[in-house]
């Protein structure tokens, strides 16, 4: 914040790293983001193909599970365990997980409506 | 805003236009403070007006209509627009300058938030001339809401849900601000109580109004737009606003009462000049608050019929939250006990706090205890108990902290004598007004009428508890002319007003330069101003860097134009379902200015400003004479 601005040369051993790292992550979000967009098309797919509920529901339940999964650990990079402040980002988004399973979980078993 | 123009005086219009586009988090802190002020003074009248009209039985001061109206604006003003918006004015004033930051994280963010507030609560208070106020209590159950005739419930619906998206912004914004702000040394385990409670608090807010969000959309979608969520003559399902408003509703109440705690943390230490005692129980009892507070919604709806197992388990969870509370009370006594006690007005309004909300406390647990409530619901006894919570709590702390932290925010100061008369009136009108309201209710008057036959022995209850109503309205008006006459008392410049500060705000030497701290402090320890105190350091702290550049935001317009688009497109809303040609055009209108203003955000590059070392001493020297701040 309140320094001199500091100028850093990158080496190019360092830039290459860099630019090989980019490169993977990239990869990596185009990857998962065709993936949701297929699980998605799969959902409308099933329902579509007029197959039986029976199927049809776990079915999309699963997907919406591997997506929350994709969405929390891909798009929203809790997958980073190095990042600044994870461990702070980890306990916020499962405390707040938490909290709604268990009002979700009230709401299903012991309030009557 | 540069820092050339320290110093010199402003014209009227360049001070308005600074205020209207600053993101300084002490300006925002004044504004919402004195926002919040505004509304308070409103619906203080609105509660003056009930207690009138309660005063004597059969009294027609007021029609039963205009009632419902005042009791709901009563209501909702002073929890969503005055309560809230006074500690975000506290919030905004003192956290940054506890943890040693020069702004809060984003300082954008932070002016959108004011602006969202205020304009929602504008809106809100619009509804007053425009054809009539809500009138479905400021809980606004579905099955009386859905309804109401004429656009009241639709003013509450969108108003708060304007001023709700501002309380989110806020929430979010401060806890990056404390996560990631703090100044070197200054871990988790060494920020104020203050800092903590304000953290948790934002969680709270983060987690907890989006069920808000999403019960006031439903309600929208079914007063405007005709779908049918709570109309259970479509298929609906009315108790559902019930749970979400209450999933939102309960933490909101800990979203209130957890900055209060804070506040009272950071004056009792100060003036028993002792360190507060059990200061890791403090912070885990406001986690356990915190995370407690989502468990217990049923507890509002034991009534409605959830059946005996659900009842037993939030009555048995609801009784739970009084364990970390009563750590919190005896790690106050205990604080205290033994203590070089000096009884200012900020520890007067701390020592009167104490044997108050333990009172609202105590009724709290005797209202979880599920056969007894279905006695107390919706009688007086349950005004008398949230009353005696948010006056004896929340209203208390925040006049005490406004005399604590009145130099900080303002370098002047409040006067003691008129703050202790203000005290004493306040106080003793709190408990006359409401004391007598649990026996009223045990008696068996109901909450939420406009009036009541006479010789039902609450004749002479009620004429007590009003007078009492006017002593509290003398109070407050008491308190803004002592706000009003330290406008013209003497400019304090000095740090730590009171002698005996312990936090980082008090190294500071008001007035506080726009920067904050000219170097970023180091902290060594918990009350990291008395280690330096205590160790005979002149000079307030020790400093982590050398005075160098310091950067900071600019200002920006851009907040106040995007909340004034949302204030556009809700009349829209509002007038949708009149079949107005025009409903259409003003709500793409209104959403194409905010729009517009987010699209120019996000483009414009805003790198903020550099001040220059010479700057900032020149800057120091024309706040604090030649050599500084030292």
């Amino acid at each position: 914040m309140g320094h001199d601005t500091h100028v850093q040369e990158k080496s190019q051993v360092q830039y290459d790293y860099d630019r090989k790292h980019n490169a993977v992550h990239m990869r990596h979000q185009v990857v998962n983001f065709a993936i949701m967009i297929f699980f998605t098309f799969l959902a409308f797919a099933v329902v579509v193909a007029d197959f039986s509920p029976y199927f049809i529901k776990p079915f999309i339940l699963l997907l919406a599970g591997v997506q929350v999964v994709l969405q929390l650990y891909s798009f929203m990079h809790m997958g980073e365990k190095k990042a600044v402040h994870i461990g702070f980002i980890n306990t916020f988004v499962w405390m707040g997980a938490l909290i709604a399973f268990t009002i979700f979980l009230a709401l299903l078993t012991i309030v009557w409506w | 805003m540069s820092s050339v123009a320290i110093g010199k005086e402003k014209g009227f219009g360049a001070t308005f236009w600074d205020y209207l586009t600053t993101v300084d988090h002490k300006k925002l802190g004044n504004m919402y403070f004195f926002a919040g002020l505004l509304f308070f003074a409103i619906a203080g009248l609105e509660a003056l007006m009930i207690r009138i009209q309660l005063m004597v039985p059969n009294n027609d001061f007021v029609s039963a209509g205009f009632y419902n109206e005042l009791l709901t604006m009563h209501g909702t003003t002073m929890l969503f627009l005055a309560a809230m918006p006074l500690l975000f004015g506290f919030m905004n004033a003192i956290v940054p300058l506890q943890i040693g930051a020069r702004d809060v994280a984003f300082p954008f963010l932070n002016s959108l938030g004011f602006w969202l507030f205020f304009l929602g609560a504008i809106f809100l208070h619009l509804s007053f001339f425009m054809g009539g106020a809500p009138d479905a209590g400021w809980t606004s159950y579905a099955s009386l809401s859905l309804y109401s005739p004429g656009h009241g419930i639709d003013f509450y619906v969108l108003g708060l849900q304007i001023s709700g998206a501002g309380t989110l912004i806020s929430g979010i914004n401060f806890i990056v601000t404390i996560v990631t702000m703090r100044a070197p040394g200054m871990t988790f385990m060494r920020m104020p109580l203050f800092t903590w409670t304000t953290l948790i608090t934002s969680a709270l807010i983060v987690f907890a109004f989006p069920a808000l969000t999403v019960a006031l959309f439903f309600m929208l979608a079914d007063r405007m737009f005709g779908s049918n969520f709570f109309d259970h003559t479509m298929g609906g399902n009315t108790v559902i606003w019930e749970h979400l408003f209450w999933i939102f509703g309960h933490p909101e109440v800990y979203i209130l009462i957890l900055p209060a705690f804070g506040l009272f943390s950071e004056i009792i230490p100060v003036f028993a000049r002792k360190r507060l005692f059990g200061y890791s129980s403090m912070v885990f009892a406001t986690i356990l608050i915190g995370f407690l507070g989502f468990m217990v919604w049923a507890h509002h709806m034991f009534t409605t019929g959830l059946g005996p197992t659900a009842n037993a388990i939030f009555a048995v969870s609801t009784m739970a939250i009084a364990v970390p509370t009563g750590m919190k009370v005896f790690n106050w006594i205990l604080t205290i006990w033994g203590g070089s006690i000096k009884v200012t007005v900020p520890m007067i309004y701390a020592l009167g706090f104490i044997p108050s909300f333990v009172a609202g406390g105590v009724t709290g647990v005797m209202q979880a205890v599920a056969p007894l409530d279905y006695q107390l619901h919706d009688s007086y006894f349950i005004v008398a108990h949230f009353h005696y919570v948010i006056v004896g709590g929340i209203i208390l702390a925040i006049f005490g902290a406004a005399h604590f932290y009145w130099p900080i925010m303002f370098n002047r100061a409040l006067n003691e004598k008129l703050g202790f008369v203000v005290f004493w009136l306040f106080f003793i009108g709190f408990h006359m007004t409401f004391f007598i309201q649990h026996f009223l209710g045990l008696m068996g008057m109901p909450r939420r009428v406009f009036t009541y036959q006479a010789d039902q022995g609450w004749d002479l209850f009620n004429f007590i508890s009003s007078i009492g109503a006017l002593l509290m309205g003398v109070g407050v008006i008491l308190l803004v002319v002592n706000m009003f006459l330290s406008i013209k008392s003497k400019p304090l410049n000095t740090r730590d007003y009171w002698n005996d500060g312990r936090t980082l705000e008090w190294a500071i030497k008001t007035p506080v330069p726009f920067y904050n701290f000219k170097q970023t402090p180091l902290v060594r320890g918990y009350d990291p101003y008395w280690i330096e105190k205590s160790e005979g350091n002149k000079e307030g702290m020790t400093f982590a860097e050398p005075i160098g550049e310091i950067h900071m935001p600019n200002g920006s317009i851009l907040p106040l134009v995007m909340s004034i688009g949302l204030f556009i497109a809700s009349f829209g809303a509002l007038y949708h379902p009149d079949g107005v040609s025009w409903s259409i055009p003003v709500i793409i209108l209104g959403l194409g200015i905010t729009v517009a203003s987010m699209i120019v955000r996000s483009f414009k590059d805003d790198l903020g400003f550099h001040v220059s070392k010479e700057e900032v001493i020149a800057t120091e020297e024309s706040l604090y004479g030649k050599g500084g701040n030292k």
